[in-house]
């Protein structure tokens, strides 16, 4: 028996996924394999040895500048995605339940002004904003407020998760905006009528039916600060690298191509578990169906 | 159902902006009464039943519930709760999580809590689903999980906004029956929402007809059907047949009128209700069923008989409608016009033909005239 040819509809479907599946595969895949087989490679100084090794991964695992690096990637990964996605929350709220219909696009349109210029002109105003003889410090000297400048906004991690959750404001309001969207308003008033207050209707109804827009905005947020670049690089002065800064050092300071591609195997790796363990955790105890 | 008021409103206005939306409602429901407030949409209704359950503040009079001024008492303080038109249950919890949703300080402990939402399912018929998720169940399932809801807080009043609207027609006749019996199994004052006037004829002890924010009419249903009080009451409520009018006398409190096509008659002050004012002149009106049509050589005790064409014939299966040409019926404006009557198939009785000449059987006692 021949085998069933594809119906119209799905020939349409994979000649329309076709381009961008090999444009994937081109520019995403084909460098991602490189990478893995960079680092089950050996480092010989100026060049890379094809003899195959665990030797990079041993190093990864037990080095403790690779242990602390890594760690304070998670931290200021972990800290930027909370208080990102606890400043986002009440505005996506504000905008989905307090602004009238017709302006909430108008709302949106603002809210995305920070995209407008470059990333990395916005970390450098930062840069600006918390420095030594920075605006902050600058004002407040003045003002006669302090005596010396704040140093601890100062080339140090406190300023790399101002700078990032600032960046990734947007990323994370625009998720929670959506699920708020789609609460449908009667069930609040069902809340209300059933004899809860505005405060207990919002943690019993909203709060849990919000939540798919809040795990999408913290791994939206979460996933790309792990390993930003720019942000450790311009802020923190290069003095306190996250796990990308380590990466960049491997790979083009110290030509050692095959342990920067460990380091990079292993930061996806760590990235991948946490984000699946979000989204279990969001299938096991939460229960939100839409 | 006693004489006790159970909800008042006294001349409660409501505005959004320049909109009128309710115009000086004065209302008393009774406790334990089935009532309806019914209307086309735009009407209030909805709105009315609003700012009984305290989802929309008033602009001007008052509301009492159980003779406590409701002005300061927000919804979710009110001896008030409401099946939604759109059930609103909630998709993150499961049928008995839904049903338990406002138990959440009752001081019971929590077995009898339970207790409570299993008998609160089979009251509505959904014993043994409450392990389903909500999201689960069909249109007349969530209807019956809003109603439990509600129904296990034992409020003095249970509001529905249009809640049969969703359901296809047989479901909704069933749930129709079925509310009928609850509200008399648990004595709660329920308010019911609609627009379907034979649903509120049906369900209701009385109904409030309602137009532009106004009550056109406070009547038990067969009052409001057979006495409408005013012509856009009687357009609103079943089909009514309407003939051109011309009042002779008036003597006592009778009115002497001359009826297109039906001659001339006698009507108390009972039969008698208000125009509409873009009406040219007055009218007078019947329903399809009060009149009788008559075979060939058959005999009736009705006072009166007219002549008349039969013009179309509509089969039901069990009702026949005929449209009928009233001889002299264009006599007074020099309008055709047919009047449509309603005949049962019962058997022994044949469906007359289009274009035969019969005879129509009626009493002056079933007209109303519209001035």
């Amino acid at each position: 028996m021949a085998r069933p040819r594809l119906d119209s509809e799905a020939r349409a479907g994979l000649s329309l996924i076709a381009p961008p599946f090999l444009y994937a595969l081109v520019i995403l895949a084909a460098p991602l394999m490189t990478i893995l087989a960079y680092s089950f490679l050996t480092d010989g100084y100026l060049e890379v040895l094809p003899e195959g090794t665990l030797q990079n991964y041993g190093q990864v695992l037990t080095d403790p500048i690779v242990r602390a690096v890594m760690l304070r990637s998670l931290i200021v990964a972990a800290v930027v995605t909370f208080a990102t996605v606890v400043t986002a929350f009440p505005i996506a709220y504000y905008v989905s339940f307090m602004v009238r219909p017709e302006r909430k696009a108008m709302w949106l349109f603002l809210i995305t002004i920070p995209f407008w210029t470059s990333y990395l002109i916005r970390v450098f105003l930062w840069k600006v904003i918390l420095g030594y003889n920075g605006v902050v410090n600058s004002s407040l000297t003045g003002l006669g407020i302090i005596d010396e400048p704040l140093t601890f906004i100062l080339y140090n991690v406190n300023a790399i998760v101002i700078t990032l959750a600032h960046a990734y404001a947007p990323f994370a309001i625009l998720p929670i905006f959506v699920a708020l969207e789609k609460i449908d308003r009667s069930l609040l008033e069902a809340g209300r009528d059933l004899g809860e207050s505005r405060l207990m209707t919002f943690w019993r109804v909203t709060l849990p039916l919000a939540m798919p827009g809040v795990i999408a905005a913290t791994l939206i947020v979460f996933i790309p600060t792990i390993g930003d670049y720019v942000t450790p690089e311009v802020i923190g002065g290069g003095k306190i690298p996250m796990i990308a800064n380590m990466i960049q050092v491997q790979m083009l300071a110290l030509d050692n191509r095959p342990l920067g591609s460990a380091l990079a195997v292993t930061a996806m790796v760590i990235v991948a578990l946490v984000s699946a363990l979000f989204l279990f955790l969001n299938r096991r105890f939460l229960k939100v169906r839409q | 159902m006693t004489d006790k008021p159970m909800i008042q409103c006294h001349g409660v206005h409501k505005y959004y902006g320049d909109y009128h939306a309710l115009r000086g409602i004065d209302l008393t429901i009774r406790s334990g009464e089935f009532f309806s407030l019914l209307g086309p949409s735009g009407c209030g209704k909805t709105t009315l039943l609003r700012t009984i359950a305290g989802f929309e503040d008033i602009s001007d009079g008052a509301i009492l519930i159980d003779q406590k001024r409701m002005d300061e008492v927000p919804a979710n303080k009110r001896p008030t709760n409401m099946v939604f038109q759109s059930y609103a249950i909630f998709p993150h919890l499961t049928v008995a999580e839904n049903v338990a949703f406002g138990l959440r300080r009752d001081p019971r402990g929590k077995a009898e809590k339970a207790a409570a939402v299993d008998e609160a399912l089979a009251m509505v018929g959904l014993a043994g689903y409450g392990a389903r998720s909500a999201h689960a169940l069909s249109g007349g399932q969530r209807q019956r999980v809003a109603l439990a809801r509600a129904l296990i807080l034992k409020p003095k009043v249970l509001l529905l906004d249009e809640p049969l609207s969703a359901l296809d027609r047989k479901m909704r006749e069933q749930m129709q029956v079925e509310l009928i019996k609850l509200q008399r199994q648990v004595g709660i004052t329920f308010v019911l929402v609609t627009h379907d006037q034979e649903e509120a004829l049906v369900m209701s002890d009385r109904i409030a007809v309602m137009f532009e924010g106004e009550i056109a009419q406070l009547d038990g249903p067969e009052a409001l059907y057979a006495r409408p009080a005013t012509r856009r009451v009687a357009d609103f409520i079943g089909v009514m047949n309407f003939l051109p009018a011309q009042v002779i006398s008036e003597a006592g409190g009778i009115v002497t009128a001359e009826v297109a096509g039906l001659g001339r008659v006698d009507l108390p002050a009972t039969q008698i209700s208000r125009a509409n004012p873009e009406d040219e002149g007055p009218m007078v009106g019947f329903r399809p069923e009060t009149m009788t049509l008559l075979g060939p050589g058959a005999t009736h005790s009705q006072p009166r008989e007219t002549n008349a064409t039969i013009d179309e014939v509509v089969y039901y299966g069990d009702m026949t409608y005929y449209d009928l040409r009233l001889d002299g019926a264009a006599r007074l404006d020099g309008k055709a016009r047919t009047v449509r009557i309603s005949m049962r198939n019962v058997f022994g009785r044949d469906v007359q033909e289009v274009g035969t000449r019969t005879r129509l059987a009626w009493s002056p006692g079933s007209l109303v005239l519209f001035r």
